[in-house]
């Protein structure tokens, strides 16, 4: 199970990803990370997480159109693989799972 | 894929992503960082845009974005080099004008580089032969009279050494040196003249010259002990082992207890023999007046102290304590300062000029101008080479453009135009090694000095450096041309290789051009003012009268004698002595006391005759009478800036008057008229001339000859009977004046020899210059002769663009020249020509007659070429 297990931060990028569906690229992840999530995220520590996810196979890539505010330059859009919503899932379950459990007193 | 938006990130953070960036996710990463820039302008304004934007790829800089080391490109590179040199020896073979110029400029200008790596080598290695050189120092005394400007020495005084010993620690050995040691050595009949220094026990530890017999430790501990080099042990000895002989020098008997090997050539200081100094001592340091002369912290005049400080002691630590120690004891004097500092071993030689040096010093400004002039040449030279590199670049343009299309990059484009001029420079060395053989002969002959100091060897790490230096001026030259070229994009280039859009960024060769011409102008303009200076230095009235005089060094001999064998040669009309000789650049002084007031007194002593002989002017009362050697010193004859300075009156008043002169009471019994007993460059302060009948160096004799070397000749065969030791030393006073002033003819030598080089240079290029032009407008130049132009208009319309050039860095040179030397190098001296109109456009004048020459030439051919010719060739 080792290796498929999620970061914190993986993991919200991977759901922002999915919330954004078709338009998922480095500018509008971490937007969207900034506007849902209420941080500030630095786009070197973004950049740093995507490729790593992509290595591990939990995020396929594609190029893009470039346009005018871009210099020109295409967008690399991102897209959560098979792999990755198992991952999502499962990391889910476990969550459920505990939430589950927690005493409801507790939480109050 | 232009960038169309109005703003731009900053360009050379893009240029840093793009250079370390992975090419797979550079456009998607600087895509975003693009995306990102825009929205912060427009939220956060431009500034703090650039600023995140900056900030951001920085922090992109991350191992996984950096890009690997491209093996394969460099491998490519390595092949292509063969080819880069195959195409560039074959493009200097083609265009053989250029590649002339280019060579012939450069090893001109490189073989002064040359002559520069060798003399800062040389200099630089001087004293390097000493073990743990790096620890040893010299005491250099500082010395201020009142608030007047300091002088820095290179002696000090014995009791530093004392002090030194006492009161400061961390020193492993020192050694202390008194200049004077020698004289005549007497072994049997044999008189062998022998100088050196005294030297405390420490000599050996400190230094390391080798000691060829004796025991270092001990060989100058006891009195009456002498090493001797084995230069000066085979003069006196012969081939006879000189170990504990003896020999007599003056009224002492000396026994040589070592020989150490004459000293090598780089070593800042000469000897031919040491005395123990206990033996110095011992003469000179007891009694009531030897502790005085001991302890005198302003006896500070013959003697030198070197230390080697331990391997932990700090030098500042040293100095600290040593600026404590002058000032506590400079306590006692009442106008002057004396400090110390420590000057290290390695810098003597090309260290700033220091009085009463022991040697000879190379001086570390002089250095500086010399290096700084050898630049401007070789500057000029590449200006040169870039100047008429980017001219040919539009030939060059469609190479490029079909080698971009193959796939070369930008930087192999780059490296083949670097590899191109590192050829040219590589072939000029050769020619700058055979024209610096040529010069370097020259250079030491400039001065005796110079001579006495340099050899300028060749030494085999000087060949590395010249072969390093030739890459270096190789790269620098090549350096503007490769990045033009470099740059020219491939569908420009070979779209349109004649555009003249491709070449819009030319104004620079127009700017290297002026500053070649400026230089060069200046050039001149400076030979010609340093040599005004130097007619001007000899021609002038120093106040008393120099010709047909001669002066002779006494050399110990006794003055009667000498008076008595030159009275008999009848060309000799007048016949004096002197301790000095006046005007000349050095000068003796004392201490003048009058009426509470006191001053530095500049003197001379002289015997009755020497104010007649030298024809000075007596405004106001007498001359000596004849004096025996025994007489007191009891009268002076001063100035009138000595009368002026203490408020004595009128010359009239100021006779009879008592003035306090080195202690003694002296009545005041002539005044002279003013003259200029220093170099001109100073002016005219306290003089006096004294009559203190002892210290006599100088016999002065007025020669009234009409065939002059057969006077000579018997002076010398006088001399020969009446001294067979010393050689007849002789010179007339102008020739001595002459070599006092010979700076500014040195200079003058050097700037002008220097100006030839930069002005032949400048005008080579200009020459490569006009040749392309001429040959690029060939066509224009003949539709307009086809349409009916003159011959003169297309001259005039050629000639025009140089010629405004050439006005540009004459209007720069006069006054930038003119200022530099108002401001900087004639501010300080008292007496000196003016710079006339003459001096400053003589450069102008010469370089316009030049520039037409070269200019003219080559347009005059192409306006007269038959039109027809040129154009039919379509």
């Amino acid at each position: 199970m080792k290796g498929t297990n999620l970061g914190e931060f993986e993991e919200i990028a991977l759901l922002t990803i999915l919330v954004l569906k078709d338009d998922a690229y480095g500018v509008s992840i971490k937007r969207e990370i900034n506007e849902q999530g209420k941080r500030n995220i630095s786009r070197g520590a973004l950049h740093t997480a995507l490729s790593r996810l992509e290595e591990k196979g939990l995020l396929t890539s594609k190029q893009g159109q470039g346009n005018e505010d871009r210099g020109g330059r295409p967008k690399r859009y991102y897209e959560v693989s098979n792999k990755g919503l198992a991952a999502l899932q499962e990391a889910k379950e476990v969550r459920d799972q505990l939430w589950s459990q927690v005493p409801a007193f507790r939480l109050q | 894929m232009s960038n169309k938006s109005a703003h731009q990130p900053p360009r050379w953070a893009d240029r840093f992503l793009e250079w370390y960036c992975r090419s797979e996710i550079l456009e998607d990463l600087q895509g975003d960082l693009y995306e990102h820039f825009e929205r912060n302008t427009i939220s956060k304004g431009k500034r703090k845009a650039k600023q995140i934007y900056c900030l951001d790829v920085l922090k992109f800089f991350r191992p996984y974005t950096i890009r690997k080391f491209k093996i394969v490109n460099n491998i490519t590179s390595f092949i292509m080099f063969k080819n880069y040199f195959k195409t560039s020896v074959r493009s200097i073979a083609r265009n053989k004008l250029f590649s002339a110029i280019n060579v012939i400029g450069l090893a001109v200008s490189m073989s002064i580089g040359l002559l520069m790596i060798t003399f800062i080598s040389e200099v630089t290695s001087f004293d390097r032969f000493h073990t743990d050189g790096d620890r040893v120092y010299r005491v250099n005394n500082k010395y201020q009279y009142q608030q007047e400007d300091p002088t820095n020495f290179a002696t000090t005084s014995v009791a530093m050494d004392e002090r030194i010993k006492e009161n400061i620690p961390g020193i492993e050995s020192q050694v202390l040196m008194t200049r004077g040691f020698g004289g005549d050595a007497k072994l049997g009949d044999k008189i062998i003249p022998i100088s050196g220094l005294w030297a405390s026990e420490g000599f050996t530890d400190v230094f390391s010259f080798e000691v060829l017999r004796g025991n270092p430790e001990t060989m100058l501990s006891e009195p009456h002990s002498v090493v001797l080099t084995d230069e000066t042990a085979e003069k006196i000895f012969g081939i006879a082992d000189p170990m504990g002989q003896t020999f007599q020098l003056g009224e002492d008997i000396f026994t040589v207890t070592g020989v150490i090997r004459n000293p090598p050539f780089n070593s800042h200081f000469t000897f031919g023999a040491l005395g123990s100094y206990i033996t110095f001592m011992n003469k000179n340091g007891v009694g009531e007046k030897g502790e005085r002369w001991k302890n005198a912290w302003n006896n500070m005049w013959m003697n030198y102290v070197y230390v080697k400080l331990e391997p932990n002691t700090r030098v500042e630590d040293v100095n600290q304590k040593l600026l404590a120690l002058g000032e506590t004891e400079s306590e006692k004097y009442e106008h002057i300062t004396i400090t110390a500092s420590l000057q290290p071993l390695y810098g003597i030689m090309a260290g700033p000029d220091l009085s009463n040096n022991i040697g000879n010093s190379i001086g570390g400004e002089i250095i500086w101008i010399l290096g700084a002039l050898t630049l401007v040449v070789l500057l000029s030279a590449g200006f040169n080479y870039t100047n008429l590199s980017i001219a040919r670049s539009l030939r060059r343009s469609k190479e490029v453009g079909v080698r971009k299309v193959v796939g070369a990059t930008k930087g192999q484009i780059f490296n083949q135009f670097i590899t191109e001029a590192t050829i040219i420079s590589l072939i000029s060395v050769v020619f700058a090694y055979l024209l610096f053989m040529l010069i370097k002969p020259q250079f030491l002959g400039l001065d005796p000095s110079i001579q006495r100091s340099l050899q300028l060897n060749i030494t085999p790490i000087l060949f590395l450096y010249f072969f390093g230096f030739a890459i270096l001026v190789g790269i620098l030259a090549g350096f503007f041309p490769a990045l033009f070229l470099s740059k020219l994009q491939a569908v420009q280039a070979l779209k349109n290789a004649g555009s003249t859009k491709l070449f819009s960024k030319v104004n620079m060769r127009k700017v290297l051009i002026v500053i070649q011409f400026t230089l060069s102008m200046a050039f001149i303009i400076s030979a010609s003012i340093a040599y005004t200076q130097f007619k001007y230095a000899l021609g002038f009235d120093l106040g008393f009268k120099t010709e047909n005089v001669l002066n002779v060094r006494l050399e110990g001999n006794d003055w009667q004698k000498v008076q008595t064998a030159f009275s008999s040669i009848p060309e000799i009309t007048q016949i004096s002595k002197s301790s000095m000789i006046t005007s000349t650049g050095s000068t003796y002084a004392a201490d003048m006391k009058y009426g509470g007031d006191s001053t530095e007194l500049f003197y001379n002593d002289i015997d009755e005759n020497y104010l007649e002989l030298m024809g000075h002017e007596l405004i106001a009362g007498v001359n000596f009478d004849k004096k025996t050697p025994d007489t007191d010193e009891t009268e002076i004859i001063l100035n009138e800036a000595a009368l002026k300075r203490f408020n004595l009156g009128t010359p009239y008043e100021a006779i009879g008057k008592q003035v306090e002169v080195d202690n003694k009471d002296v009545t005041i019994i002539g005044v002279v008229k003013d003259f200029h007993y220093n170099k001109i460059e100073e002016g005219i302060e306290s003089f006096g001339f004294r009559s203190n009948n002892q210290g006599f160096y100088n016999v002065n004799l007025k020669i009234s000859s009409t065939d002059l070397p057969a006077t000579m000749n018997k002076l010398e065969n006088a001399w020969n009977e009446l001294d067979p030791v010393h050689e007849f030393d002789s010179k007339f006073y102008n020739e001595q004046i002459q070599s006092a002033y010979s700076q500014y003819q040195i200079m003058g030598t050097i700037v002008g020899f220097l100006a030839v080089l930069t002005v032949s240079i400048a005008a080579l290029g200009l020459l490569g210059m006009a040749v392309y032009t001429a040959e690029t407008r060939m066509k224009e130049i003949s539709i307009r002769k086809v349409l009916g132009a003159t011959e003169g208009s297309l001259i005039s319309l050629l000639t025009r663009g140089f010629m405004w050039l050439l006005l540009i860095s004459a209007a720069l040179a006069i006054p930038l020249t003119y200022l530099f030397f108002e401001q900087k190098i004639l501010n300080d001296i008292e007496n000196r020509a003016s710079i006339g109109v003459l001096e400053l456009f003589t450069g102008v004048i010469i370089i316009f007659g030049i520039g037409i020459l070269t200019i003219g030439s080559q347009v005059r051919k192409a306006a007269r070429a038959n039109p027809a010719q040129t154009l039919r060739s379509e």
